[in-house]
C-alpha cells in the first residue's frame, strides 16, 4: 500500500473528506504527479542554470548573467525556445522507437524521484525494497539511450548508445556493490530505515568509517559513469561522435534527454546523501527539533554533492573505452569486493561507530 | 605490487588537477579573463595587433605617404583595393609624378591578410583597432583612404 505524503496530511484529510475515497486517492494521485512533475522540471532548470554558471567559474568566464538575477532565468528562456523548436526526424527511422525512446528516460528518472526521501515526511513511494527498485529502475534509462541510438538511422548515434549499453552493463555492477556495503551496515533496504539507523550512530560515512568511505568514492565514481557525465562522457563524445545518441533529437525531444541527464545526476547524488551523509538528518543532529528543515539540510547536502561532480567534469579528460573497462574491471570491482569483505568483518567484529 | 601504488598515484593526480581547478573556481570572480563587451565599451582597448580595418594616417598637414605605386592593389589576393592614380607634372622638376585620386578599399571583400600593408614600401597604409565595423548599407564599405585635398608628404618618394 502507499504511503501518501504526510507533509500533507491536511490535504489529504480535506480531499477525503469532500469526495468518495476512490475519487479523492485518484485525485491525490495527480497532485502528487504534478508535484513532482513540477520538481522535475524546476529542478532540471535549475541545475541546468548551476552547471553552466559553475561550468564558467572553473573556465575564468562568467557565465550566463544577462537574463533575470544572476542568469536564473536564461534556462527558463532556452526551454521555451525549445519548445517553439521543429521537431526533425531522419530519413527512414524508426517513427516509433524514435519518439518512444525520450519517454523511457524521462520515466526512469522520475520513477526514482518517487522514492527518494526529500524528508521524514515527504516522500511519495517509501517501499521496503527502496534500494533495489532504485537499482532495478534505473537499468531502464539506458534503454531509452539504446532505443534512440538506434532508432535514430545515425551511426554516430548507433555508437553513442552502444557505449553507453556497454559503460552502464559495467558499472551497474560497481554502483550495486558499494551500495551492498552500506545496506549490510543498514541492515535494511529502505530508504527511510537507511536513514532512521544514521539518526542514532551518526552518518554511514562515519560510522563505517575505512570501508564507507572506499564504498563512496567507488559510488561516486561509478555513479557519474552511470549518468554518462564527464569524464566518462563517451557516450555523447561532443568531439568524436556530433552529440552521440541524441545527434537527431530536436526541440522538446532533445530537451527531454538534457532534462533527464540532470534529473539522473541529482538522483545519484540523492542516493549518495541518502546512504553515505545521512539523508535529510541535520548534520550531528543539531536541528533535531525541527524535522521540516529535513528538506533544506537534503538540499544542501545534494547541491553539494552535485558540486563535486561537477567539479570532475570541468577538471578530468574523457576515458577512452578501453581505460573505462579497465577501471571498472581491474580497479573498481575487485576493490569493491574486498571491501565488501572488510565491511562485513568490521560489523562481525563491532567496530563501527 | 605496483597495482596499489598505481591507484594511489592515480588519485593523487587526480586530487592536483581537482585542486587546480578548484583554485580557478574560487577565485574566478576576480580573475575573469573574458571582456565583457558591451558593459566596457568605453574603457574596451584593442590590442597592437588587433586587424580591425585598412587605414591611411594623415599628418597635421593633411599629407599621407601614398605616393601611389600600387604595390598594395597588386599584393591583395581578393581585389579590395582600387587606386585611381593620375599623372601630373611636378612644378619644380618639370617631370611628370604619379599622384592618386583616391585609394578605394572595400571594406566588405576584405579578409584582413595583411598582404598590402607588408607590400607598402612607405609605410603608407596601416591596420585600425577599431572592430565595430557593421553598417546599415554595403556601400558605406567601401572607403576612401585619402583624405580629401591631400597631398603625399614630400620627400617619400626618394
Amino acid at each position: 500500500m502507499m504511503k501518501t505524503l504526510s507533509i500533507t496530511k491536511t490535504i489529504h484529510e480535506f480531499l477525503f473528506g469532500l469526495m468518495p475515497e476512490g475519487v479523492a486517492m485518484v485525485v491525490e494521485w495527480v497532485l502528487i504527479a504534478a508535484v513532482y512533475l513540477a520538481f522535475f522540471a524546476l529542478a532540471g532548470l535549475l541545475l541546468v542554470w548551476m552547471e553552466r554558471r559553475i561550468a564558467a567559474f572553473f573556465q575564468l568566464r562568467l557565465g550566463p548573467n544577462r537574463v533575470g538575477p544572476a542568469g536564473l532565468f536564461q534556462t527558463v528562456a532556452d526551454a521555451l525556445k525549445l519548445v517553439t523548436k521543429e521537431l526533425t526526424g531522419t530519413a527512414r527511422a524508426d517513427q516509433f522507437l524514435y519518439n518512444l525512446a525520450p519517454y523511457f528516460v524521462i520515466v526512469a528518472a522520475l520513477v526514482i524521484l518517487s522514492v527518494i526521501p526529500f524528508s521524514a515526511e515527504f516522500q511519495a513511494f517509501d517501499i521496503n525494497i527502496g534500494v533495489f527498485f532504485v537499482m532495478a529502475v534505473s537499468s531502464i534509462g539506458v534503454i531509452g539511450v539504446l532505443l534512440g541510438g538506434w532508432a535514430s538511422n545515425n551511426k554516430y548515434a548507433l555508437i553513442g548508445a552502444m557505449r553507453s549499453g556497454l559503460q552502464t552493463v559495467s558499472y551497474e555492477l560497481s554502483v550495486g556493490l558499494s551500495i551492498l556495503t552500506i545496506v549490510l551496515l543498514a541492515g535494511s533496504l529502505q530508504l527511510s530505515e537507511i536513514i532512521e539507523a544514521q539518526r542514532t550512530g551518526g552518518w554511514f560515512i562515519l560510522q563505517g568509517h575505512i570501508p564507507a568511505v572506499i564504498a563512496f568514492m567507488i559510488f561516486m565514481i561509478s555513479g557519474v559513469a552511470e549518468t554518462n557525465r564527464a569524464p566518462f562522457d563517451l557516450v555523447e563524445a561532443e568531439s568524436e561522435l556530433g552529440a552521440g545518441f541524441h545527434t537527431e533529437y530536436s526541440g522538446m525531444k532533445f530537451a527531454y534527454f538534457f532534462l533527464a541527464e540532470f534529473i539522473n545526476m541529482f538522483i545519484v547524488a540523492a542516493i549518495a546523501v541518502t546512504l553515505f551523509f545521512g539523508g535529510h538528518l541535520s548534520p550531528f543532529g543539531i536541528t533535531e527539533s525541527l524535522p521540516w528543515l529535513g528538506v533544506f539540510w537534503f538540499m544542501i547536502k545534494v547541491l553539494i554533492i552535485i558540486f563535486l561532480m561537477m567539479w570532475f567534469r570541468w577538471t578530468f579528460p574523457r576515458l577512452r573505452v578501453d581505460q573505462l573497462l579497465t577501471l571498472e574491471w581491474k580497479y573498481l570491482l575487485p576493490l569493491n569486493l574486498m571491501n565488501i569483505v572488510l565491511m562485513a568483518v568490521i560489523i562481525w567484529l563491532n567496530w563501527t561507530f | 605490487m605496483s597495482y596499489f601504488s598505481d591507484i594511489y598515484k592515480g588519485i593523487k593526480t587526480l586530487l592536483t588537477g581537482m585542486m587546480v581547478t578548484g583554485k580557478y573556481f574560487v577565485t574566478a570572480r576576480k580573475s575573469i579573463i573574458t571582456q565583457q563587451y558591451p558593459d566596457n565599451r568605453a574603457t574596451l582597448k584593442m590590442f597592437d595587433r588587433f586587424r580591425g580595418e585598412v587605414v591611411m594616417p594623415h599628418d597635421e598637414a593633411n599629407e599621407h605617404r601614398c605616393t601611389g605605386c600600387q604595390k598594395c592593389e597588386l599584393a591583395c589576393p581578393n581585389g579590395s583595393i582600387e587606386i585611381v592614380w593620375d599623372r601630373i607634372v611636378d612644378p619644380e622638376t618639370k617631370k611628370k609624378k604619379k599622384v592618386i585620386e583616391k585609394h578605394i578599399y572595400h571594406l566588405s571583400m576584405c579578409t584582413m591578410c595583411g598582404l598590402c600593408i607588408e607590400a607598402c614600401p612607405t609605410d603608407a597604409i596601416k591596420w585600425a583597432q577599431n572592430f565595430e565595423n557593421a553598417v546599415y548599407d554595403r556601400t558605406q564599405l567601401t572607403k576612401v583612404l585619402n583624405k580629401p585635398g591631400s597631398k603625399v608628404k614630400a620627400g617619400i618618394e626618394d
